[in-house]
């Protein structure tokens, strides 16, 4: 599951389309330059959904989006983007969706302010005002200008279908739908060119640069301003650029941005399938099971856009939203006169100073994510805790082996899940990997399924220590802090930031580079807009596919879960 | 040539794609099909094929569901008592393996990745071209959906239908979403005596042309990584203008098709308790059933859910996936008990699909008759990701190419050779199918006619 596009906590602004005549010059775009090779980088979900938002407004809806995720790739569902292709049974989706924007677009309430221009007859083709259209919505569907081939495919739709159908409106949906079904519009086609400052390498394009740069920052298509410096070549200038990307980091789109970029490496794809037993744990009901990642994900555009505090501090705060749903798994009587009002009551909420929900480890979004439908996970949250937090690999379990003790939990011996992890990992083969995992989980094990507080296990007091890399810890509140300062906390979010960017892992010495930003930025933490300013401004984000390391090969399979 | 790929249609209906919609009158023919059922008695022409898969998780419990003896006269063991409804019509092969030639077994995976595409690959990623997709190429390619992929358990990724490098066929979850794709507004009824090719759905081609017809420069462009990415883009372009020009001619009429009951959302429970993914699947089973008696596919994939089963017994905490794993096995039954409740359970569920189809009658035969389901699961024993002794089912006749009703022993062949035998019965010309040791060249004779 992708980030649903919710009320966003910030406001953002007109349509592009809508805001495109007042910055982009009209109809005077060189044809695209058809020199170098192209890469496929696929649209992902939300990306698609965002791009067509802003392009064309809130009034129009992406209506029943099921074209799939994709699959994850060292951690990244971006990285697999650059893997999948396109199915016959997506690409009938993608033809629906199509039509059902289209339809959106020519509705009498907005095809005028959307269209930009009136027909000379409601019954007929009328290339005037249909080109006029087409060469403003390719620009941000196709995130540069159509070239003269593109642009005559349309009109020649637009001319056929208006004159078939007799309608003028049908002739402009018909070439729009034909944008949003052509490649050049699923896919980001990333295209290189020659790069002047190193002889006979590449580089990438200044549109495929600025799509780039967008699609990380914003989760969607370059605006106006970001599409006219491309044109221009000063995005490719060092000043340029800076100018660029100062301008979008400021801009309340980050906030798509932020929320896409956590919702892949958290993983809340896996909210698609959660299932918590609502016959052991009726508090968690489908509200809580839709608000979940919606408090972690407010929780985060809070504190890393609008506080700037630290990448750290989310592991650690005290401060977040909830719903009365989320209130009740939580335990907390929440002030309903706080309602911030609008469809869905979120209410900003500090927890008392040694309340355990602290931080994002305290949230139902990680603790029932990460465990079973009817009991907690030690295993299960310390391999979240490793390959989300962390990006540690956890090797999957071995064939051949007997789990028979873990989860009896009518075992009149092993009450607890850690005496029950603890006899399981005596086998050897077993140890090597539940030494990984568990001591971290344990830490959490003071939280059920749900992510209700709890102090015993069928009546034995829960243990919940734990330690990581030698250093010990009791309880959420320590291992938060030992999260919060450990390096590889840093270095994971730092390597994931560039992978989900450019969708693809650092090679060696983009590794050496990172590390070195991260030394940089270690005194005040790593704040998101400086991360995002320091990756975006190095020439590397822009390196082209094929200069980088080949990605590597281990992923999921197509129906693969957490074991 | 194929020999199902398309029928006579009216030549009347040459040229009416101009421009203008007509109305065309053709009466549905009373006698349409012989006597038998099982062709079309203006044409003499078979009635198309269908063929399903079946994916349930987790497989059998190992030592209860093996037939004491093989052929004809086998008896059920009481593990597969719930089958009993439909020992006649099915087939069921025992000792089968999947050989993972050095390769790590990936639990939960490999083993049905063999099955459905004849390959073990080294990893996850190298997931391609699955045998309803070849299927579909011989046989689907004149409906108006290619295949239909559903899952019961939520979870879009349940499928192991794919169709080139990485590209999985999502499944559908909803019911109701799939009634109305079906049976929706775009729905055109094949005993209608009335016929208007749709100008709606003249553009809509037209549109797809004009992308294609952009093939060729973008492909000259791509890199040599993305080729065939973008190939596969372009393959599933021409897919679908193909099924929008399905859609442009008349329908042939079929006698047996019917409409379902209309679904809405309010008439689904998706979840993962036993009595929700029964519930589901109960009614995918139904629309896939009318989905095929009315002509608008002629192949389907059906996944209870993924391999990791979140299947559930109500009350219990532990989902099935876990159970197989941690569920003592009792000393005195010798098996885990709540996991073969589970695996009973799910039999149920292929017994409901198998009677959907076969609930619907064609002349003299029922749908079933000239369907070929293929049920296929995970691991021999999930408990210890064996790979050893899969259980394994065909249903229905294939037009009258499979004989049913048997048991038949591999002897530890590759549980590929029930995909050949599937291809060969289906009239494709394979002669083996699989790679390395599970490269199949020996079909199971007995069944097929």
């Amino acid at each position: 599951m992708w980030p649903r596009l919710k009320a966003p906590i910030l406001r953002t602004g007109a349509s592009l389309l809508a805001m495109a005549s007042l910055i982009v010059p009209q109809g005077s775009f060189a044809a695209a330059d058809a020199a170098g090779s192209v890469y496929l980088v696929r649209l992902t979900p939300s990306q698609y959904e965002r791009s067509i938002l802003d392009v064309f407004g809130p009034g129009v809806q992406v209506t029943r989006n099921t074209v799939g995720t994709g699959f994850r790739d060292e951690g990244l569902l971006a990285i697999g983007t650059r893997r999948i292709a396109i199915t016959s049974a997506e690409m009938q989706q993608y033809e629906k969706l199509a039509q059902g924007i289209s339809k959106q677009v020519v509705d009498p309430r907005r095809r005028d302010t959307l269209v930009g221009c009136k027909p000379r007859s409601e019954t007929a083709p009328d290339a005037s005002c249909a080109g006029s259209f087409f060469e403003k919505a390719g620009l941000f569907l196709f995130r540069r200008p159509l070239s003269k081939v593109e642009l005559d495919l349309f009109l020649a739709t637009h001319t056929e279908a208006a004159t078939q159908l007799g309608s003028f409106n049908a002739g402009i949906a018909a070439a729009l739908s034909q944008m949003l079904v052509a490649p050049e519009f699923l896919f980001r086609l990333e295209t290189t060119e020659p790069d002047p400052a190193r002889p006979g390498m590449q580089r990438l394009d200044a549109y495929s640069a600025a799509s780039r740069l967008s699609y990380l920052l914003w989760d969607s298509s370059p605006d106006a301003g970001l599409l006219a410096a491309a044109k221009s070549g000063r995005l490719q200038t060092t000043e340029g650029l800076q100018q660029q990307v100062e301008r979008m980091l400021m801009s309340p789109r980050m906030e798509h941005g932020v929320r896409a970029f956590f919702t892949d490496m958290l993983g809340f794809d896996g909210f698609a399938t959660l299932s918590i037993d609502s016959t052991l744990y009726p508090r968690f009901t489908k509200n809580v099971l839709e608000d979940a990642d919606e408090q972690t994900l407010r929780t985060i555009v809070d504190q890393l856009l609008i506080r700037n505090n630290p990448y750290g501090e989310l592991f650690v705060t005290r401060q977040t939203f909830l719903t009365p749903a989320l209130a009740a798994v939580y335990g907390v009587p929440l002030p309903r006169s706080q309602e911030l009002g609008g469809a869905v009551p979120w209410v900003p909420y500090e927890y008392p100073e040694g309340d355990p929900h602290i931080g994002l480890l305290g949230q139902a979004s990680f603790l029932s994510l990460n465990s079973h439908p009817g009991t907690s996970s030690p295993t299960l949250r310390g391999k979240a805790l490793r390959e989300k937090l962390l990006c540690q690999k956890v090797p999957a379990p071995p064939a051949n082996v007997d789990f028979s003790l873990v989860q009896d939990v009518n075992n009149p011996v092993y009450k607890t899940a850690r005496q029950r992890l603890t006899a399981h990992a005596t086998e050897a083969t077993c140890a090597a990997c539940h030494k990984i995992t568990d001591p971290m989980g344990f830490a959490l094990e003071n939280f059920d399924t749900a992510a209700g507080f709890r102090r015993a296990e069928r009546g034995e007091p829960i243990d919940a220590t734990g330690s990581l890399n030698g250093r010990d810890f009791n309880g959420i509140h320590e291992l938060a802090k030992v999260l919060k300062d450990a390096p590889a906390t840093a270095s994971c979010l730092i390597n994931r930031t560039f992978s989900y960017g450019t969708q693809r892992q650092p090679s060696r010495e983009e590794r050496a580079w990172l590390t070195g930003l991260q030394r940089e930025m270690a005194t005040g933490g790593i704040r998101w807009r400086e991360l995002l300013r320091r990756i975006t401004l190095h020439p590397n984000f822009y390196s082209v596919p094929d200069t980088a390391p080949a990605v590597a090969a281990r992923v999921e399979g197509p129906a693969a879960v957490s074991n | 040539m194929n020999r199902y790929r398309k029928l006579n249609r009216r030549e009347v209906l040459r040229g009416v794609l101009g421009g203008t919609a007509v109305s065309i009158a053709l009466p549905v023919l009373e006698c349409f099909l012989n006597e038998s059922g099982t062709a079309y008695a203006a044409t003499g022409q078979e009635l198309p094929p269908v063929f399903g898969t079946w994916f349930w998780g987790l497989g059998l419990i190992p030592q209860l569901w093996v037939p004491k003896t093989t052929g004809s006269a086998y008896e059920l063991p009481e593990h597969l008592s719930v089958l009993a409804p439909v020992k006649s019509k099915i087939n069921l092969y025992s000792g089968t393996q999947v050989f993972l030639d050095g390769k790590v077994n990936q639990n939960h995976f490999s083993g049905a990745q063999c099955q459905m595409t004849g390959v073990v690959s080294r990893n996850g990623s190298d997931y391609t071209t699955s045998l309803d997709s070849l299927v579909a190429d011989h046989i689907g390619k004149r409906t108006r959906f290619r295949s239909i992929e559903v899952s019961c358990d939520g979870n879009r990724r349940s499928t192991w239908s794919a169709r080139g490098e990485y590209g999985m066929n999502p499944a559908e979850i909803s019911p109701a979403v799939l009634y109305t794709k079906l049976f929706g507004p775009d729905f055109r009824d094949p005993n209608s005596a009335e016929f208007t090719p749709d100008p709606g759905v003249m553009v809509r081609r037209s549109v797809l042309s004009g992308v294609s017809e952009q093939r060729r420069a973008l492909m000259a462009r791509v890199s040599a990584t993305d080729r065939s990415r973008l190939d596969q883009y372009f393959t599933s372009l021409r897919d679908l203008e193909t099924q929008l020009s399905v859609e442009l001619e008349r329908p042939i009429p079929l006698p047996a098709c019917s409409q379902p009951v209309a679904l809405v959302e309010a008439d689904e429970d998706i979840g993962t308790l036993v009595e929700q993914t029964r519930k589901t699947h109960k009614q995918f089973a139904q629309l896939l059933a009318h989905a095929t008696s009315c002509g608008q596919t002629q192949v389907f994939n059906v996944a209870l859910g993924s391999s990791f089963s979140p299947l559930r017994k109500p009350g219990e905490p532990t989902a099935y996936h876990q159970l197989t794993h941690e569920e003592r096995i009792d000393p005195q039954l010798g098996y885990q008990p709540t996991c073969r409740w589970l695996a009973e359970r799910q039999m149920e569920f292929l017994v409901d699909l198998i009677q959907a189809l076969d609930s619907i009658r064609e002349g003299e035969g029922t749908l079933l008759d000239r369907s070929l389901l293929f049920a296929y699961t995970d691991h021999g024993e999930a408990r210890l990701h064996s790979m050893k002794d899969y259980p394994v089912f065909t249903a229905g006749r294939a037009g009258g190419r499979m004989k049913t009703g048997f048991h038949l022993s591999a002897q530890g062949d590759s549980a590929t050779r029930v995909g050949l035998t599937i291809q060969q019965a289906l009239g494709m010309n394979a002669g083996n199918w699989g790679t390395e040791t599970n490269n199949a060249s020996k079909v199971f004779s007995e069944v097929l006619a």
